[in-house]
């Protein structure tokens, strides 16, 4: 099922990479004659309400979501990881604070802790991966910093300490190996949550501007003609569906491998 | 019990006040004077004082906050709540019991049906599911209104508009509590005590549904919880799309007014809840749990 689901998701991310040379228009091109037009050889998934194709929009608009959802689980990967890790390292206070601001940003739902962001600081791809990593960092420190706390009264860290290696030096050799499993188990799941965050902003309108493509920015301008022409808004979602259906399945086997309980199924 | 309930509620309070000065940092730094947007930039100064006053933008603080509170958000508030507790009950009576019995039925049809259910149902963002509810059975097939607002005083107008919107909220949920419930008690019905429960004759129903159920059921609170955070994010797409009054189109409205005010305000209210939902979670915690109060 995983490599199932990464197939879909390696499908996705080839065809948005390669967009430029994969679409067969220009996908801010406009042709009033083609406004709303129904799907045809030349354009096979239809035109929009600009009579812009709408293949070309989808496979341009992955690129806008797949740079925006990784770049933000990356940053929160990296972040949240590491105050984590020191949280659960060093305890006492440090861990008191760090983890008390972590649920302050846990106590904002994702979407509207996205919405105050980029109403606040302006629809860019930059305040839009700001946005998200806010809601992804507080997760990755939470679970970094579970494992860290029992493996920090282990034999070998104890052992590390007696040897006079630094705190640096055993949090990234030996901590961080024992950590990384659990956090990449969340990061299959988190992007496909990024990536739904990514979209719905774009749908409320508050994703990158027009003209630029964007998934979640297609749906909202089909859904405004979904009475005449329901395929605008359909065909971007079905590409957020392959997608977010191909990270549930990388994330569920990444668990079912890494949970012994589970492995049998 | 009652020392319990005291701690949770003292742990409550710092969250909820630093909430608030994450709220009023953000507010404060957006760039922009309402008025002067509202008025454009040909605006006499004596104009755009009248609509900072009409705004309230020139009382105190704590006055404008107050003031708010007590204006849109009452009217809509019962709208929002209506809907994401319609969507609860749906996610809690469908998903627990489908959860236990694909957990039951281990490897069987009905488990690969429910495990496949949870998989589509977690991957469909709540616009996208929205929209296509609205386009069968809205649009295609008439049974619903397009537009999900009440006539006044007619209170069967008033489910028919909560039909769709609930529906949609809350089969993504069936997906979220089923998949937790099918895991945990597959957890728990390895455990020893179950073996002894039926090796002593306890009838099946009775090790399920009370020796299983009982100890599997803390992750569920923990996920019903944690899905009350995204399922009030995702009452604001579904209330957009459904065109119906609530949270969420307040929110939308405010954000194309620039109306920080209310905005400020209405990330107050969300974190509130919040802050109340998992209250009222860890509180659950120790009636599900007697173990839990002791600690």
């Amino acid at each position: 099922m995983a490599t199932f689901g990464g197939a879909l998701v390696a499908l996705v991310a080839i065809s948005a990479l390669l967009a430029p040379w994969l679409s067969p228009h220009d996908p801010l091109e406009q042709n009033v004659l083609l406004r709303l037009a129904a799907p045809t050889a030349e354009f096979p998934l239809g035109n929009d309400s600009f009579g812009r194709d709408v293949l070309s929009r989808i496979l341009w608009g992955g690129r806008v979501s797949l740079y925006v959802s990784t770049s933000a689980v990356l940053i929160a990967i990296v972040i949240g990881g590491a105050l984590g890790i020191l949280a659960g390292y060093i305890g006492g206070l440090f861990d008191r604070v760090v983890m008390g601001a972590m649920d302050v940003l846990l106590s904002f739902p994702t979407l509207v802790m996205g919405l105050l962001v980029v109403a606040m600081l302006g629809p860019t791809v930059g305040n839009l991966i700001l946005a998200i990593t806010l809601t992804a960092v507080a997760p990755f420190a939470r679970i970094a910093r579970a494992p860290t706390l029992t493996i920090k009264e282990r034999d070998f860290v104890e052992a590390g300490r007696a040897l006079g290696f630094s705190n640096l030096r055993i949090m990234v050799v030996h901590i961080l190996p024992n950590v990384i499993d659990d956090v990449l188990v969340m990061a299959a799941l988190w992007l496909a949550t990024a990536i739904r965050t990514e979209a719905s902003l774009s749908f409320i309108g508050l994703g990158v501007r027009p003209p630029t493509a964007t998934w979640g920015g297609m749906i909202r301008e089909g859904f405004e003609n979904i009475l005449d022409s329901p395929w605008l808004a359909i065909f971007p979602s079905i590409a957020i569906l392959i997608v977010m259906l191909g990270l549930n399945m990388v994330g569920d086997g990444l668990r079912d491998t890494s949970d012994p309980r589970l492995r049998h199924e | 019990m009652l020392t319990y309930i005291l701690k949770r509620l003292l742990v409550a309070i710092p969250t909820l006040l630093a909430v608030l000065t994450v709220v009023f940092f953000f507010v404060r730094i957006a760039p922009g004077d309402p008025a002067f947007i509202i008025l454009g930039d040909q605006a006499s100064q004596e104009a755009l004082a009248a609509v900072r006053h009409d705004l309230g933008l020139d009382r105190p603080l704590p006055v404008q906050y107050v003031d708010f509170m007590w204006q849109e958000v009452r009217n809509v508030l019962p709208y929002t709540i209506e809907l994401t507790v319609t969507a609860l009950i749906i996610g809690v009576a469908l998903g627990l019991p489908l959860g236990v019995a694909a957990a039951k039925h281990r490897n069987r049809a009905l488990d690969y049906a429910a495990r496949i259910f949870s998989l589509i149902g977690l991957s469909f963002p709540a616009f996208v599911s929205a929209i296509m509810l609205l386009l069968a059975f809205a649009i295609q097939l008439h049974w619903f209104p397009v537009i999900s607002e009440a006539r006044e005083g007619d209170p069967l107008s008033r489910v028919s508009a909560l039909v769709l919107p609930a529906v949609n909220l809350g089969l993504i949920m069936v997906a979220y509590v089923m998949r937790v419930a099918r895991s945990s008690m597959l957890g728990v019905l390895g455990e020893d005590y179950i073996r002894t429960a039926r090796a002593k004759g306890v009838p099946a129903r009775v090790v399920v549904w009370r020796h299983a159920l009982g100890n599997a059921l803390i992750p569920v609170v923990t996920v019903v919880g944690l899905y009350l955070g995204v399922l009030i994010g995702n009452s604001v797409l579904t209330e957009i799309v459904f065109n119906r009054p609530g949270l969420g189109k307040l929110i939308v409205n405010s954000l194309n007014q620039r109306d920080y005010t209310m905005l400020q305000g209405l990330m107050v209210v969300y974190a509130f809840i919040i802050v109340i939902v998992n209250l009222l979670t860890d509180l659950t915690y120790g009636v599900v749990d007697p173990r839990v109060r002791q600690t």
